[in-house]
């Protein structure tokens, strides 16, 4: 962030006896997060405007008389705060004990169960034994339309997905009915949320297993599940987002919070999409020709065969196809060893769409034109967009064409079986078995991007990394390894052993990546260089 | 003069013309004198009909008892965009009817405090908010405003003073909760009838984000006396710290219930006995609620020396709230009023706050297990402290007032509850 000169103004306060120094307007919630502190509560979200009902993270404030709703108190200076005097304690405990009075406490077929803040908050601060002997109220289970599933009874009233549709959505499909206990949260007529494209968002901020996915439903116990930080690889927009992997599969895809990309939030559209992270058509073997046939075989007596051919074919003409699903380190690779066989033009293929969907509070957030997640990266790697908006077709070019031809991730869905056959040399390098792609005379399984460390370049430039969640199959490898080390054997340079060091390499590439360290770019990315553009170039 | 009883120990300012289908038209009001205070009050600077009411000593009749002078002056000094005065109507407080009597007999009265307390605050639109089952009431009072309106004492340019202020009568929709100034606010904008946090306060940001004073019905009636007659007249009747007349809505085991308006301070055994004629033969005092069902029970020694002003009713352990007092003999099942009372919070609940929205039903299944002779002795106990629970973490005090009852009446009363726990015996069976 470049300093812009103004100073903003701040103040100190004390909370449980440590002083944290804050924004003047910060609330004493924020305030205690930024000590690692966590008040219990439910209807505040960050993302959202506080109504201040659910009465959980209520705290004793000095001079106050009575306990103060942190979230809607701003920190004062000199104001001293206990969120853990015996006061604090027994209203919260108190509080807690009315959210259970009518819960069904169905724990064990609740999706939630495990990442429920209701369990969370309870355990940590109610009362060991309830003392509601009384019937419960019940309301039953109810559609709402799209991938959402209400339970009323599990339901602690926070407002949270009423205010994500007035607020954010600005779709105002949900609404309390009714009022007291009778209150519950609804539909308007028939109409559901089905079709509205930020809905999903209303189950991650639903704080208990009142709004659950239809698609996730009884899928996997929250505690089996692994989370890995990666990006959603469903559009250029490059919201950040977990893996939420169990027995090597992706089960569901959650945001995680960025406020320069996503805030809190991800569409539907990208969310819905990950069920080719776990297609089992898979390349597993490096495959070789042998004669007429192609044999599976080792990574080390293909690339010992393949480096063999490529002295055998000698200074050929050279043309590649890469894929905007790639990670910029793929990317580069391939720009590195094109280069180093003397050079030549790389193409790729992206699917594109006329319609943006903008998330209205923050149209930043938009599922983008492009649907992939790379095509800036590719775009900065001098690479050129062919074909049409489905990712089919600009390849004609090729007919015919006898050189060396490298295909990396273009699985050639459009292509007929002989394509490339009349190459001296066609090299796939893929992740799916493809027709297309059984003609080529070497065809190498690469990682896909659920399944290897790297970046991709969103939109805007911003580089953002992305960690493995699943296991690569077979004899799978990241594809910027292997087209590195061939790279690296015909220019007699020392093999990347990283992802990052590919990274730093692809810096030399271009100037967008200069001098960027994975370090620089943290959890939440960081932009990428714009070119100086030289005196009178 | 009261309503459906007068009593020679009344002392009739606000209450003048309950009873005469008359004083609602516009020519016997202004025979009796009406809008001449008015005529005054535009007169004068803003500051200064502020000054007569602030001297006057007037509480808010709301309940609260809130100095009416002071809460005007808390309205900016500067004006940056309109300010409104909202009338609460919405008078729904079990146990209270003097809001619907003024509304009924003297709509013109309600009119013309709405016109002056909206001149004092600088308001250039008045909304009387009417509780939604008051048809009569706001049909009357609708009737009226159009006859002031056709005899351009609303409007633009009120008595050729050059002062505009427009009146709106609205109705609400039948909650409790809407006679909460803020939830009355929300609901006024066509939004939930929820209470707001506070701050901020009305007078800073209220209804449709602009300063806003909320008064009760009671407490704008009388601003035309004060007016008229000046703060120190007005002083005259009630206590040092109460000033004036209030109407008080006697309700349940009495000869003569009703409202009858008396100076505060007026002892409460007096109402009851001479004023009221006394309880029904061969009945003994139990209990009496002095101020609706939001406040504590008292019982009937508690009575014997309390004197009906706002520190009065205090000392002796409740609050005179709006000063609508249910009286209850001996033939009282207490834990079933208020297992009633309860009923109510649990209905009226906005349910917006976790302890008000569970507690008060809770309360409720609990009390209505006693009340069936299934309770335990430790249920009182739960009673309590859910009570406790419920006290003060929430953002109105629907929550507090549902708390109250069952608090005070298992202090007061202990001996009904056990009756029942212990032996299954109901003492009384009203």
């Amino acid at each position: 962030m470049a300093d812009s000169g103004t100073k903003t103004e701040r103040v100190t306060l004390t909370i449980d006896g440590r002083e944290v120094s804050v924004e003047k307007g910060t609330t004493i919630l924020e305030a205690a997060e930024a000590l690692g502190n966590r008040i219990p509560h439910y209807c505040y979200h960050p993302g959202l405007s506080a109504p201040a009902q659910c009465r959980l993270c209520l705290v004793e404030v000095e001079g106050a008389p009575k306990l103060q709703a942190s979230c809607i108190t701003t920190a004062q200076d000199g104001q001293v705060v206990h969120t853990q005097s015996d006061d604090a304690l027994r209203q919260r405990k108190g509080v807690l004990e009315f959210y259970l009075a009518n819960h069904p406490l169905d724990c064990p077929i609740c999706d939630q169960s495990g990442e429920c803040k209701l369990q969370d908050y309870v355990f940590a601060e109610g009362r060991k034994h309830g003392r509601n002997r009384e019937p419960k109220r019940v309301f039953g289970r109810d559609d709402f339309g799209g991938d959402i599933l209400f339970y009323g009874d599990r339901c602690v009233m926070c407002t949270r997905c009423v205010r994500f549709m007035n607020e954010a959505a600005q779709d105002p499909l949900l609404t309390v009915v009714e009022r007291g206990n009778r209150s519950v949260i609804d539909t308007f007529f028939d109409e559901g949320l089905e079709g509205s494209p930020y809905a999903g968002n209303i189950v991650d901020i639903c704080p208990v297993g009142a709004l659950v996915s239809k698609d996730f439903l009884h899928k996997a116990r929250a505690w089996d599940l692994d989370h890995t930080p990666s990006i959603c690889p469903n559009c250029s927009q490059g919201c950040n987002i977990d893996l939420h992997t169990r027995d090597n599969r992706v089960h569901r895809l959650k945001p995680r919070p960025n406020l320069d990309v996503n805030q809190y939030w991800m569409c539907d559209y990208g969310r819905h999409r990950y069920d080719w992270m776990n297609r089992t058509d898979r390349l597993e073997a490096p495959m070789i020709e042998r004669e007429d046939s192609r044999v599976a075989t080792g990574w080390a007596e293909a690339l010992e065969a393949l480096t063999a051919r490529l002295e055998e074919v000698g200074d050929r003409p050279v043309r590649a196809i890469a894929s905007p699903f790639s990670s910029n380190e793929e990317l580069a690779a391939l720009r590195l060893l094109v280069n180093a066989l003397g050079g030549g033009e790389i193409h790729f293929r992206s699917p594109r769409t006329d319609e943006e969907i903008p998330l209205p509070s923050f149209p930043k957030l938009t599922r983008r034109k492009d649907l992939a997640p790379n095509v800036k990266g590719a775009e900065f790697l001098g690479m050129a967009r062919v074909g049409d908006d489905d990712a089919t077709g600009g390849l004609e070019g090729l007919e015919g064409f006898d050189g060396i031809l490298l295909v990396v991730g273009d699985a050639l869905p459009d292509c007929a079986p002989d394509f490339g056959s009349d190459a001296a040399l066609h090299i796939h390098l893929g992740s799916y078995t493809s027709r297309a792609t059984e003609a080529a005379h070497f065809r190498l399984p690469i990682a896909t991007h659920a399944e290897q460390e790297g970046t991709f370049t969103n939109f805007e430039g911003r580089v953002q990394r992305f960690w493995p969640g699943l296991e690569a199959p077979g004899a799978a490898r990241p594809g910027w390894l292997v087209l590195a080390a061939l790279a690296a054997h015909l220019e007699g340079t020392a093999v990347p052993q990283r992802a990052e060091e590919m990274f730093l390499k692809a810096g030399e590439l271009t100037p967008h990546f200069q001098g960027i360290t994975y370090q620089d770019l943290g959890t939440r990315g960081a932009l990428a260089n714009e070119p100086v553009a030289l005196p009178g170039a | 003069m009261g309503y459906p009883y007068s009593h020679e120990k009344e002392t009739v300012v606000l209450s003048r013309g309950f009873g005469d289908p008359a004083t609602r038209t516009l020519a016997r009001w202004k025979e009796m004198g009406g809008y001449t205070a008015l005529e005054k009050a535009l007169n004068l600077p803003y500051e200064e009909v502020i000054e007569e009411v602030k001297s006057s000593g007037l509480r808010g009749r709301g309940g609260a008892g809130f100095p009416t002078g002071v809460k005007w002056s808390f309205m900016p000094q500067e004006k940056k965009g309109p300010h409104y005065l909202c009338c609460n109507a919405d008078e729904s407080e079990p146990g209270t009817f003097k809001d619907r009597e003024l509304m009924r007999w003297t709509p013109h009265q309600v009119i013309e405090g709405c016109l002056i307390a909206a001149h004092a605050i600088r308001a250039e639109h008045v909304y009387i908010y009417c509780r939604g089952e008051f048809f009569e009431a706001t049909q009357v009072l609708a009737r009226a405003v159009e006859e002031a309106y056709e005899a351009g004492l609303i409007g633009k340019n009120i008595l050729g003073t050059g002062v505009d202020i427009e009146l709106t009568v609205v109705a609400g929709a039948g909650a409790y909760i809407c006679g909460e100034e803020t939830a009355l606010m929300n609901s006024l904008e066509g939004r939930r009838g929820l209470p707001r946090v506070k701050p901020p306060f009305p007078a800073a940001i209220g209804a449709f984000g602009q300063p806003t004073t909320i008064n009760n019905v009671e407490t704008l009636c009388a601003v035309p006396h004060i007016i008229n007659r000046g703060g120190a007249w007005y002083r005259e009747q009630g206590t040092e710290k109460s000033p004036g007349t209030k109407l008080f809505c006697v309700s349940g085991h009495v000869r003569r219930p009703g409202n009858y308006e008396l100076p505060l301070g007026f002892p409460m055994m007096e109402l009851i006995n001479d004023v009221c004629g006394g309880l029904r033969p061969g009945r003994t005092l139990k209990a009496v609620i002095p101020g609706g069902s939001s406040v504590p029970i008292m019982n009937a020694e508690e009575c014997a020396s309390c004197t009906l002003d706002y520190e009065g009713v205090i000392e002796c352990g409740s609050m005179l709230g709006c000063a609508s007092v249910i009286v209850m003999d001996d033939s009282t099942n207490i834990v079933k009023q208020v297992r009633r009372m309860v009923d109510f919070y649990a209905h009226e609940s906005c349910g917006q706050c976790t302890p008000c929205r569970e507690g008060t039903q809770w309360l409720s299944r609990i009390l209505v297990r006693i009340e069936n002779g299934k309770g335990t002795e430790e249920d009182l106990d739960t009673l309590l402290e859910l009570g406790d629970q419920m006290t003060g973490t929430t953002i109105c005090v629907l929550s507090d007032s549902a708390a109250a009852p069952v608090a005070s009446s298992i202090e007061k009363f202990r001996d009904d509850y056990l009756a029942l726990i212990r032996r299954g015996e109901r003492v009384g069976a009203a």
